[in-house]
C-alpha cells in the first residue's frame, strides 16, 4: 500500500442554474489572455448537447484516454513508438474550428461613430484571422437546448436511447454539466505527453503542465478525453486547468468553486492506494470501473491506513483533513457522487451527483405528487430517459448505481418533506435505501445548507515547503515579476515571489480591511501591484512599474514590447 | 578571403551556434517550443510537415555518411555501388524534404492565421533553409551527372568533407574549399549561416527530441519541491529572441 493524498472534487447536478459563473471568473483568472481566447479551464455544457469542444465523448472519433487491449491498458490513440512516429503533425487533434473560432467585436465603430440615424453595428472579427467573421459557433452555443433539433441529436450520450429521447419542448429532459480538468488518478494527458512536461504533483494528486519543459508536441490534447488540455496558440505550449493551485496551497477553494452561484461544489481530500490504481483502471468490464475506482480510495478513520498514510509523508493535518473531506463523505459513505465517464480508465478525480430534476420533472407533470417516495421511486424504475443517459455519462452505461443514487435522493426528498411539515421523520423512506434516519438527515444537511467551511475542507500546503511553492506550472508570459524588496530597489528587483504566496497577501489584505480600495484583484491596484494572471501580454498593463519618478518609469516600461 | 571563409566564418559560426543554445536555454525555456500551427490549418500540414521532417532526418543521416565518415573507412564498398546509393539517396531525402518544405512555405504563405503567426526570425530562418536544402539539391544532382556543375565531376569526399573534419580537429584546410565547385561552397556557407541563426529560431526543438518517452514510465509524479535548478524563480526573466508576438491583429 503507498498511501498518496488527492484533492478532488463533487458538483451537485440538481443545484446548476447553468449560469456560466464560474466559466467566467475562471476565465478572467486564468485564460484572460491573448492564445487562450477560446480557453475555457471551466465550461459549462448543457446535455443532452454536443459540450465543448464539439462532439469531444465519442472516443472513436478522438481517440482520448486508455483502452484495454489483451488486458493491458494502451493509450487509445497509439503507444509511444507510434506517438513519435507521427509526432510532425498529430492525426487526431482537434481544430480550433472544433472548439470555436474566438472573436471581438469593432467596438472603435461604435465609440467614434458620428450621430446618424442609423445605428452603428460592431461586426465581430476573428482574433485568429483578424478578418471579419460569422460566428456560428461557441463553448455554449446549444445552451439551455437551443437548436437541439439541429445540435443535440447528435449528442454521442445519445447511444441506445435515440429512439426514446424527443426534443419536442416539453417532452425534453435536461440538465447542466459544469466540467473542469479531473486531475485524474491515471491521467493520459501526462501518459501522451512525449517531453514528460505533464505531472502529477506528489502532495496533492493535481495535474500540472510545466511551462519549461513543454515543448509544444500537442499529443496530451488528443490524450485527454474530456479534451480538457489546451493548445495555447500564442506561445506554443499546453495550458490547462490548474485547481487553482496557488488558492488551495493556502487552503481557499478554487475560483470555480468560490463563486458558484448554486453552491454545490464540495473541495477535499481523498487517500487512495497509488499502487492499486493501474490495476483498478485495467478492470475488463467497463461497468466495474465505478467500483474498481471506488476500491483503491482508503479510509482515513481506519488506524492502519492512517499509520501507512503517515509512513508515507502525507502531514498529520492532511489525514485529519481527509477524514472531515466532504468529497470523501459523498463518493464513499452516502455514495451519491458518481465519476464521469469511468469507462475513459483514467480515474477521474472530479465526480458528479446525478440531477433527479429529470425525474422529478416528469412525476410533477404527469399530476402525480413528486415528493412522495414511491412515485418517484416508481419513476426511477421505469423511465429509460433519463436515466439511461446518465448512466452513459457516469457509469458507463449501467444503470444500477445510477438507480440507487438517484432513489437515495428521492428517498431523502421525501424524508425531508415530512421534517419541514413538522411531521415525524419517517424511518422507513431511510431505510429503503439502506440508511438510517440520521445518516440521511446529515447527507441532506451537506448537500442542503452545509457552510463555506464544510462545502471546502483544504489543509494548507506546509510552511516547510513554502520555500518551494510552486508559481510556474501555468502562468503567463510575463517578463519580471514583482519583486521581493519593493522599497529598497523597485518592484521589479528581487526574486519573483510565488504567486501562492502573493494571492494569500492580497486576499488577506482584501479580506481585513474595510476600504475598497484594496478590492482591485485584477488591474491595477493603488500599491502598483497587477495581478498578472490577467494580463494579455499585450502592452505594459497599467502600475506594472513603480512610478519612482516619471522617467525612469517611462524608460523601463519601453523595454518588454 | 579563404581563410575569412571557410576558416573564420564557419567558426563564428559554431561559435553562435553552442553559446546561442546555451543562452537561449538558460534565458528562455518558454520559448522553447516546436510553435506548431496546426491548430490554425491541419490538411497541408498533414502533408508537408511529415514530409519536411522524415526527409531532413534521412539527409542528416546522409550528411553523417557522407560528411564524418572518412573515405577510408567504406573502402570495402566500390566506389560505383557507394556512389549510386549516395545519389539515390541524397535525391529521395532531398526531393521529400524539398517538396515537404515547399507545401510549409505554401501553408504558412497563404493561410491567414499561420502567416500571422510567423515572426520575422521565422521568415529569415525560412530563407536561409529554403537555400540550404536547394543548393543541396544542387549538389547531388551535379554529383550525379544530371546537370554539370563547375568541371565535370567533384568528390566531396575528398573535399568538402575533409575540410569540414579539419574544422572540429582545429586545423582547419580551408584550401579544399577553395577549390571546390561554387555550388558546394554556397551550400557550405548557407549552411554555416543557418548553424548561427538557429537557437535563436524555432529551430531549437531539434534538440527536445524527445527521445526519452520511449523509457520513461507514463504517469510522471513531481514534489512540489522537486523542481531541477531551483524552487522559486526558475523561469527567466526575459523572453529569448524568438518569443511570439503578443500583438492584437
Ligand atoms: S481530465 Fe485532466 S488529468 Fe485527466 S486526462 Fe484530461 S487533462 Fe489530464
Ligand atoms: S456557477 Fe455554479 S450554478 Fe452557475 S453554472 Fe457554474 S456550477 Fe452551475
Amino acid at each position: 500500500m503507498r498511501v498518496m493524498a488527492q484533492m478532488a472534487m463533487v458538483m451537485n447536478l440538481d443545484k446548476c442554474i447553468g449560469c456560466h459563473t464560474c466559466s467566467v471568473t475562471c476565465k478572467q483568472a486564468w485564460t484572460n489572455r491573448a492564445g487562450t481566447e477560446y480557453v475555457w479551464f471551466n465550461n459549462v455544457e448543457t446535455r443532452p448537447g454536443l459540450g465543448y469542444p464539439r462532439g469531444y465523448q465519442d472516443q472513436e472519433e478522438w481517440l482520448g484516454g486508455w483502452t484495454l487491449k489483451n488486458g493491458r491498458l494502451n493509450l487509445k490513440a497509439g503507444g509511444r513508438l507510434k506517438k513519435l512516429l507521427t509526432i510532425f503533425s498529430n492525426p487526431k487533434m482537434p481544430k480550433i474550428q472544433d472548439y470555436y473560432e474566438p472573436w471581438t467585436y469593432d467596438y472603435e465603430t461604435l465609440l467614434g461613430a458620428p450621430a446618424q440615424e442609423n445605428f452603428p453595428v460592431a461586426r465581430p472579427y476573428s482574433l485568429i484571422s483578424g478578418k471579419p467573421m460569422n460566428v456560428s459557433w461557441s463553448a455554449n452555443w446549444d445552451d439551455d437546448l437551443g437548436g437541439s433539433k439541429e445540435h443535440a441529436v447528435k449528442d454521442p450520450m445519445l447511444k441506445g436511447i435515440e429512439d426514446k429521447v424527443k426534443f419536442e419542448f416539453e417532452q425534453t429532459f435536461m440538465f447542466y454539466l459544469p466540467r473542469i480538468c479531473e486531475h485524474c488518478l491515471n491521467p493520459s494527458c501526462a501518459a501522451s505527453c512525449p517531453s514528460g512536461a505533464i505531472y502529477k504533483r506528489a502532495e496533492d494528486g493535481i495535474v500540472l503542465v510545466d511551462q519549461d519543459r513543454c515543448r509544444g508536441w500537442r499529443m496530451c490534447i488528443t490524450g485527454c478525453p474530456y479534451k480538457k488540455v489546451y493548445f495555447n496558440h500564442k506561445t506554443g505550449k499546453a495550458e490547462k486547468c490548474t485547481f487553482c493551485y496557488p488558492r488551495i496551497e493556502v487552503g481557499i477553494p478554487t475560483v470555480c468553486s468560490e463563486t458558484c452561484v448554486g453552491r454545490l461544489r464540495y473541495i477535499g481530500l481523498m487517500l487512495y492506494d497509488a499502487d492499486r490504481v493501474l490495476e483498478a483502471a485495467s478492470v475488463e468490464n467497463d461497468h466495474d470501473l465505478y467500483e474498481a475506482q471506488r476500491s483503491v480510495f482508503l479510509d482515513p478513520n481506519d488506524p492502519a491506513v492512517a499509520a501507512a498514510a503517515e509512513r508515507d509523508g502525507i502531514p498529520g493535518d492532511w489525514i485529519e483533513a481527509a477524514k472531515r473531506s466532504p468529497v470523501r463523505r459523498l463518493i464513499q459513505d452516502y455514495q451519491v457522487a458518481l465519476p464521469l465517464h469511468p469507462e475513459y480508465r483514467t480515474m477521474p478525480m472530479v465526480w458528479y451527483i446525478p440531477p433527479l430534476s429529470p425525474v422529478v420533472d416528469v412525476v410533477k407533470d404527469t399530476g402525480h405528487d413528486a415528493e412522495d417516495k414511491d412515485n418517484l421511486f416508481a419513476a426511477i424504475d421505469t423511465l429509460r430517459i433519463p436515466v439511461e443517459y446518465l448512466a452513459n455519462l457516469f457509469t458507463a452505461g449501467d444503470v444500477a448505481p445510477v438507480n440507487a443514487v438517484l432513489k437515495k435522493l428521492a428517498a431523502m426528498r421525501s424524508f425531508m418533506r415530512d421534517i419541514n411539515l413538522g411531521r415525524n421523520p419517517n424511518e422507513e423512506i431511510a431505510a429503503a435505501v439502506g440508511m438510517g434516519g440520521e445518516e440521511m438527515y446529515e447527507m441532506f444537511r451537506l448537500l442542503a445548507i452545509a457552510k463555506y467551511d464544510e462545502r471546502y475542507v483544504i489543509p494548507t500546503a506546509h510552511a516547510e515547503q513554502a520555500h518551494a511553492l510552486e508559481e510556474l506550472a501555468t502562468d503567463c508570459p510575463v517578463g519580471e515579476y514583482g519583486g521581493g524588496q519593493p522599497e529598497a530597489l523597485g518592484e521589479g528587483a528581487g526574486r519573483p515571489v510565488p504567486v501562492a504566496v502573493e494571492n494569500f497577501a492580497m486576499l488577506q489584505a482584501r479580506q481585513t480591511s474595510d476600504s475598497l480600495e484594496n478590492q482591485l484583484i485584477g488591474g491595477g491596484s493603488k500599491q502598483g501591484r497587477v495581478n498578472l494572471l490577467n494580463w494579455d501580454g499585450i502592452g505594459v498593463p497599467e502600475g506594472l512599474f513603480p512610478s519612482r519618478d516619471g522617467e525612469s518609469a517611462q524608460t523601463r516600461s519601453e523595454e518588454p514590447s | 578571403m579563404t581563410t575569412f571563409l571557410w576558416v573564420i566564418v564557419p567558426y563564428i559560426c559554431l561559435a553562435i551556434f553552442v553559446v546561442g543554445h546555451f543562452w537561449r536555454y538558460r534565458y528562455d525555456k518558454f520559448g522553447w517550443t516546436t510553435r506548431s500551427s496546426q491548430l490554425y490549418e491541419d490538411r497541408l500540414l498533414r502533408w508537408g510537415s511529415p514530409m519536411f521532417h522524415f526527409g531532413m532526418l534521412w539527409v542528416v543521416l546522409g550528411h553523417f555518411l557522407g560528411l564524418v565518415i572518412p573515405k577510408s573507412w567504406t573502402s570495402f564498398i566500390p566506389e560505383g555501388i557507394y556512389h549510386s546509393i549516395a545519389v539515390v539517396g541524397g535525391m529521395l531525402a532531398g526531393v521529400l524534404a524539398l517538396v515537404g518544405v515547399s507545401i510549409l512555405i505554401y501553408r504558412r504563405r497563404m493561410t491567414g492565421p499561420v502567416f500571422s503567426a510567423t515572426t520575422p526570425m521565422d521568415k529569415v530562418m525560412y530563407f536561409f533553409l529554403g537555400a540550404v536544402i536547394l543548393l543541396g539539391m544542387v549538389n547531388t544532382l551535379s554529383s550525379s551527372g544530371a546537370i554539370a556543375v563547375g568541371d565535370g565531376h567533384y568528390d566531396y569526399r575528398e573535399g568538402v568533407s575533409v575540410w569540414f573534419r579539419s574544422i572540429f580537429w582545429f586545423q582547419p584546410q580551408p584550401e579544399l574549399m577553395a577549390d571546390a565547385p561554387l555550388s558546394f561552397q554556397l551550400h557550405a556557407l548557407v549552411a554555416f549561416i543557418l548553424f548561427a541563426l538557429w537557437p535563436f529560431t524555432r529551430l531549437v526543438h531539434v534538440f527536445s527530441a524527445p527521445l526519452g518517452y520511449v523509457t520513461r514510465p507514463y504517469i510522471v509524479y513531481r514534489s512540489r519541491d522537486a523542481r531541477p535548478g531551483a524552487g522559486v524563480g526558475t523561469r527567466a526573466p526575459e523572453r529569448g529572441w524568438d518569443r511570439p508576438e503578443l500583438q492584437r491583429k
